[in-house]
């Protein structure tokens, strides 16, 4: 069948280009609710290095997304189901390295195209089905969820078992995801945020404690902590978290950054620390975190505060009104309805 | 009920060969006709995609659907008439002897030589039959068209910010324009270019919808030119 997607040409240019996709041997899904990830938009506004942005565009973006299955030849899905798009394709297994960081595997919106297209096709594997209660706009960003869910589940097995205290640093998307899955998980440790912004600190109501990373108490210490800073905030944030974490704790590294990241190495040895990134997200973190939703409904709830845009795509030109809302956002998530 | 009704009744001698009708030629390995009739199988709204066309041609239209597009129990292939509007009358008559036909079914027919046809289209086409009653799809035209009485010289320019280019689909309340094409005289018949006439020469309103440029329809050699191209140049990324 000729798909319609929808190709980021260059900075802020869009065109509409056209795909075979083969109904057969594939499960459709049609896009319902799309969500803009920051990865989206530093291909929108062009902060990706040149070089990259010529190897990659033309290029459908958006990893990020739900939609309705029409077709699927196997019955593993019926015609109808709300589906949660997983843009992680393996090309290989192995048994010790994840899918996630298989240097072979593809994924949607940066090395294949991305979900933004008339339809999707997808393996079956590449496909979780969501609960009938969900929020269609939080679910859009379930991937997000997942990439949160990813890093708790490796904090369990690098992370020695004095739990006690952790300490999650930034005050976006990503930190308020991870510390809520944090929470949920280990119901009975102690949640520590670090941010900038007293606003967005007042939104982590289910954390233990938040500071202001300018007015972090003298004697404050954490077990462990998750950097969710990135840009140009990485290396403040890692100097801090080596500054109130204990000897022989963790460091999640989860923020993006486009620059290298200066790290005093001389504390890390000192300290005897363990630092290790964690990146994207597998099937098995999308089918466990739609677990944690029908487990904890609450969530959804707490989610549902980062959607802070959502945009209403009836004709081309709505794509890009999206990502120039999403490029004036301060906070939270730009949710596109597909209607193309 | 909402039924595809997908025209395949061409054959093909504007396309400057007389043996394979238009919606068999193939792009990328690939029929017209199959590409189009993938998009309405997708479509949960379809009770049934009903494909009509020359009655010669049926059983290669079963096959290559069978083959393109898999095995389908949407997909009905049936003979379509000598004209476009009787063969829009024939998917009628199948659906009467074989659904029933109420005020509320609703007939979509579409070129089965437009390929590029959208979800959007086809579900904003849907939308706009079963609330108005009936529906074309249509581009803002961009060409100023002229009028000629005599083929000789212009007798009107019409204002362009009026006109517009019909594309496909047409989507009606499949009784109402069966009762009206059977109240037509043969005069009236004689001049119809398309099945919206069936309406709009008796009063009856039709609704726009909006077409886009690229929902091309493949009639000349040059379309298919264009077609290829289109998505070779993508398909080859």
């Amino acid at each position: 069948m000729i798909n319609t997607v929808y190709r980021l040409i260059a900075p802020r240019r869009f065109e509409i280009a056209f795909s075979d996709i083969d109904i057969k041997d594939k499960v459709i899904v049609r896009p319902s609710h799309l969500s803009i990830c920051n990865a989206d938009m530093r291909y929108f506004l062009g902060t990706r290095d040149a070089k990259v942005l010529k190897e990659k565009l033309p290029l459908a973006l958006i990893h990020e997304g739900i939609g309705t299955v029409v077709k699927d030849d196997s019955n593993t899905f019926q015609a109808g189901d709300t589906v949660v798009m997983v843009p992680n394709i393996p090309c290989e297994s192995d048994d010790y390295i994840a899918e996630n960081y298989l240097r072979s595997s593809k994924f949607c919106g940066s090395s294949a195209d991305g979900f933004l297209s008339e339809y999707v096709a997808l393996n079956k594997d590449r496909v979780v089905k969501l609960p009938d209660f969900i929020d269609k706009n939080v679910a859009a960003f379930t991937e997000m969820v997942s990439v949160g869910y990813h890093a708790v589940e490796r904090f369990k097995t690098i992370a020695h078992n004095r739990k006690t205290t952790i300490g999650v640093w930034g005050d976006g998307n990503l930190a308020l995801i991870t510390a809520l899955i944090l929470k949920k998980t280990f119901s009975d440790i102690k949640i520590y945020i670090f941010g900038i912004n007293s606003d967005k600190l007042s939104d982590f109501s289910f954390a233990d404690e938040t500071f202001l990373t300018t007015q972090i108490p003298k004697n404050l210490e954490v077990d462990h902590a998750f950097e969710c800073v990135g840009g140009n905030g990485s290396s403040i944030a890692i100097e801090q978290i080596i500054k109130y974490i204990r000897p022989e704790g963790t460091i999640a590294l989860m923020g993006v950054s486009e620059y290298a990241v200066p790290v005093n190495t001389r504390m890390i040895l000192e300290k005897g620390l363990r630092l290790y990134g964690t990146s994207r997200s597998g099937k098995k973190d999308f089918e466990n975190t739609v677990e944690l939703y029908k487990a904890y409904p609450d969530m959804i709830s707490y989610l549902s505060r980062l959607v802070s845009n959502v945009v209403e795509i009836n004709n081309f030109s709505d794509i890009k009104k999206a990502f120039d809302t999403d490029a004036k956002k301060s906070y939270g998530k730009t949710i596109m309805h597909w209607n193309l | 009920m909402v039924f595809a009704v997908i025209l395949a009744g061409g054959v093909g001698t504007r396309m400057g060969s007389n043996d394979m009708p238009k919606q068999f030629l193939e792009i990328k390995n690939k029929p017209i006709i199959s590409y189009t009739v993938d998009k309405f199988i997708l479509d949960p709204e379809f009770e049934k995609v009903i494909v009509l066309t020359p009655k010669n041609w049926i059983d290669h239209t079963k096959q290559i659907l069978k083959k393109y597009s898999g095995e389908s129990e949407k997909i009905v292939v049936i003979e379509g008439g000598l004209t476009r509007n009787e063969t829009i009358m024939n998917s009628i008559e199948y659906i009467k002897s074989n659904y029933g036909l109420d005020d509320d079914t609703i007939i979509v027919t579409h070129d089965s030589v437009r390929p590029f046809v959208t979800h959007r289209i086809i579900e904003e086409n849907i939308k706009a039959a079963k609330k108005f009653g009936a529906c074309d799809t249509v581009i803002c035209a961009t060409d100023t068209i002229v009028e000629s009485e005599d083929e000789n010289y212009i007798s009107a320019i019409p204002n362009r910010k009026k006109m517009y280019q019909g594309q496909t689909p047409q989507s009606f309340k499949a009784k109402n324009l069966y009762e009206t094409y059977n109240s037509l005289t043969d005069e009236e018949k004689e001049i119809l270019t398309d099945a919206a006439k069936i309406l709009t020469i008796k009063g009856q309103k039709v609704k726009l919808i909006k077409g886009e440029t690229y929902n091309i329809k493949i009639t000349y050699p040059y379309d298919l030119r264009i077609a290829r191209s289109l998505l070779e140049e993508t398909f080859d990324d």
